[in-house]
Order: structure tokens, then sequence, then C-alpha cells
């Protein structure tokens, strides 16, 4: 008995001249990785077990997250093997169809979208660059000269400041990303803003200030680098992380609706 | 490149500093992964419809809460342990998370909604 299979997707490309799909990679069920051509285009997809991956299955699983991470992880390992060999448009993860012949009718139906967002990411590469801050570095100057009043208030007291303390602290270390992410998006022809990760997650401690994705077109690469390592001097009280070459995830989502939040693209 | 590799060193107590992900090595962070896979990437309307934001508003969220204690432990993160501020809520933690896990399977049976009313009623007795 052969097993219901179902499409995975994993990045929309150029149809690569040969085609040849990307050798060696294995996706989310460790299928192998093949190639969807139609329209110029090719889908870079694997066959899954419908068993493990209809709708039903795939509510269980995201549950799971040893499921979610590994899964995770196959899909973005096939992304970023398949960007080695040209630009790719990654697709949001569990995108699926029930069988070749309805993605070549996807890639004929968006070949537009696709084509315009393959050109606008092209000889550009998404980096990411998060900002930790010590709060205590951040705190104004110890004020001791009102200690004055009932032990009461001045516990009170000093509550109270702690309390606008950490609020300037706040403050300032805002501030102080604000201007490093200026600094970067002046190299970045658009910028898209992460939610700070959950601390326990990501593992660091103070405060993540700064968690952003900068398209940098390739020839600014060195300029980038370097100007992250010139802020990180500049500001010995942040510490900066890069992360990346990233495929463009965060730069390939099709404009949204007024008012929700999207990246900034500059005119370039 | 030959420049020293801690000038970006994020602040973490954990030893597990990261090097940032070169195209084809494991990139290391699962968070920076999970943002990226599930809330970016473009969105096409397939043949089998999970709405990721449902599940990751009801459910990933909580278990990525719950879950990180073990995990961080799993991956030999336990500062926390060590940590005077922290080691004396500890025990608080664990049994927080147990609540919670206990609370999501409740979400999961479908029976949350009445422990909540309950939980409510008893409230107003104990005023």
């Amino acid at each position: 008995m052969t097993d219901t299979l179902a499409t995975w997707l994993y990045a929309v490309t150029a149809a690569p001249e040969d085609g040849t799909p990307p050798q060696g990679l294995t996706g989310v069920a460790d299928e192998p990785v093949r190639l969807v051509e139609g329209a110029g285009l090719a889908a870079v997809v694997g066959s899954v077990p419908l068993a493990d991956f209809d709708e039903d299955a795939l509510r269980g699983h995201l549950e799971d997250l040893e499921w979610l991470e590994r899964t995770a992880r196959a899909h973005h390992r096939v992304i970023n093997g398949a960007a080695r060999h040209g630009q790719v448009i990654p697709l949001r993860f569990a995108t699926l169809y029930h069988d070749d012949d309805r993605v070549r009718a996807m890639l004929r139906e968006r070949r537009e979208d696709f084509t315009d967002t393959l050109r606008r990411v092209a000889g550009r590469t998404e980096w990411g660059v998060k900002a930790y801050v010590d709060p205590r570095s951040f705190l104004p100057d110890p004020d001791e000269s009102e200690d004055e009043g009932s032990p009461g208030t001045a516990y009170l007291m000093r509550r109270r400041a702690q309390r606008q303390d950490q609020e300037t602290a706040h403050l300032r270390a805002t501030e102080r990303a604000e201007e490093i992410h200026s600094s970067l998006a002046a190299l970045a022809v658009a910028t898209a803003a992460h939610p700070p990760q959950d601390s326990a997650l990501a593992a660091y401690e103070g405060w993540m200030v700064l968690n952003n994705s900068y398209l940098v077109p390739d020839d600014l690469t060195e300029d980038f680098t370097a100007l992250v390592r010139a802020l990180g001097e500049r500001y010995p009280a942040v510490t900066l992380e890069v992360s990346g070459p990233w495929p463009p995830y965060s730069f390939t989502a099709p404009p949204k609706p007024a008012g929700d939040a999207q990246p900034e693209e500059k005119p370039s | 490149m030959n420049q020293s590799s801690d000038w970006n060193a994020p602040v973490r107590r954990t030893g597990a500093a990261r090097e940032p992900a070169r195209r084809g090595a494991e990139p290391s962070s699962l968070a920076d992964i999970l943002e990226r896979v599930l809330d970016k990437g473009i969105v096409i309307a397939g043949d089998i419809q999970i709405n990721l934001l449902d599940i990751e508003l009801l459910t990933i969220k909580i278990r990525l809460l719950v879950a990180s204690v073990d995990r961080a432990k799993e991956m030999g993160i336990d500062w926390w342990e060590h940590d005077p501020t922290l080691s004396s809520g500890a025990r608080d933690v664990l049994e927080e998370n147990e609540r919670l896990r206990r609370r999501v399977g409740e979400l999961e049976d479908g029976s949350g909604a009445r422990r909540e009313e309950d939980r409510g009623a008893e409230r107003e007795d104990e005023r």
C-alpha cells in the first residue's frame, strides 16, 4: 500500500537553466527535495505523507515543540540550501498542496507577484540585528540626597524612585536602540521589526531592545557588518548581535492592507 | 574573516554563544528560525489550510512558555538554579509551570472554559 502524498512547498525561485533540483537536500519528512516548474518559475517542494501532514495531523504536531523545532529547522534548511543556487522567495511554514499540478497552477496564477518579488530582493540579503542591554547601565545616577522622613516613608519613596528609574532606564535604552536602528537603516533598502524574543527561549538576560531585519544590498555587506561593529564600540552599554545571512523571509510578504505593520520600504 | 569572534557576544549566562549563521551551516537560534518561518515568508493559501496564527496565539505561545524551562534544562541552561535572586523562586516557577501544563491539557480537552467559570465562582465566594 502506498501512502497518499501531499506537496509541501519551501520556496519559489526562478526556473534553473539546467533544470536540476538542489542536490542532497532532504525536507520536513526526510523526503528528497525536488522542483516543480511552471511559468518560468520553480517551486522547491517535497512529497510528504498526508497521514502526517493533513490538517488534523498538523494541528496535533504543532502542539509538540520537539516536532515543531525539528520541522521548522528542516523547512529553513531547505530554503537556505536552495538559496545557495539563486534568489529564493521563502514560503510560510506549512504551505501544502494536494499535488504538483496544483502547484503549477499556483505558479502560473501568481507569476507576476513572484517575478516582482524576486526582482526586488535580487542582490540583497536579509541580516538580523539584535541589541541587548543590561538595564543597570541605563539607570539614572543614584541620588542619595533625599534620605529623610520615617523609615516607612523612606521605603515607599525608595520603591517609587526605583520604579521611576526603571522607566527612565527603559526609555534611555529604547532611545539608544532607535539611534542604532536609524544608522543601520541608512544602509538597508528595507527594514522589518520583530517582537523581542522570549528571554527563556532565546536564553538571554537583560532587555532585548532591538530585534530587526535589514535588507542590505550585497555590495554593502561589509559596510553593514563594520557599522554594527562600530556601533557596538560606540555604545559599550549595548551588546549587538548579528544573524544571517538569511533568505529574505522578512521582505517577501505582499503589501498588506493599510494600518497593518509591514516592512518599511524606502524608494531606492 | 579574522576578526575576534566575540566582539558582539550577547549578554548571556548560558555560555551558548552563537556564531552568526553561515549559509549551509546549521543555524543555531530556534527563536530566530521560528519568528521567520512561522511569522514571515510569503503566505499562499494552499490546499491544506492551517491557521498558524490561531495555533501560534493559542498554543505555541503557551507551549513555548511552558516548555522553555524544561528545554532550557535539556540544553544545560540552568542559571536560575544558581542565581540567588531567582533560586528562591524556582519552586514557584516549577509549580506555575505544572499548573500551566495542566491548563493546556484542559484547554485541549475543551474543559478549560468551564473550569475558568468555576474558578470565577470560587473567587466570588471568597468575598
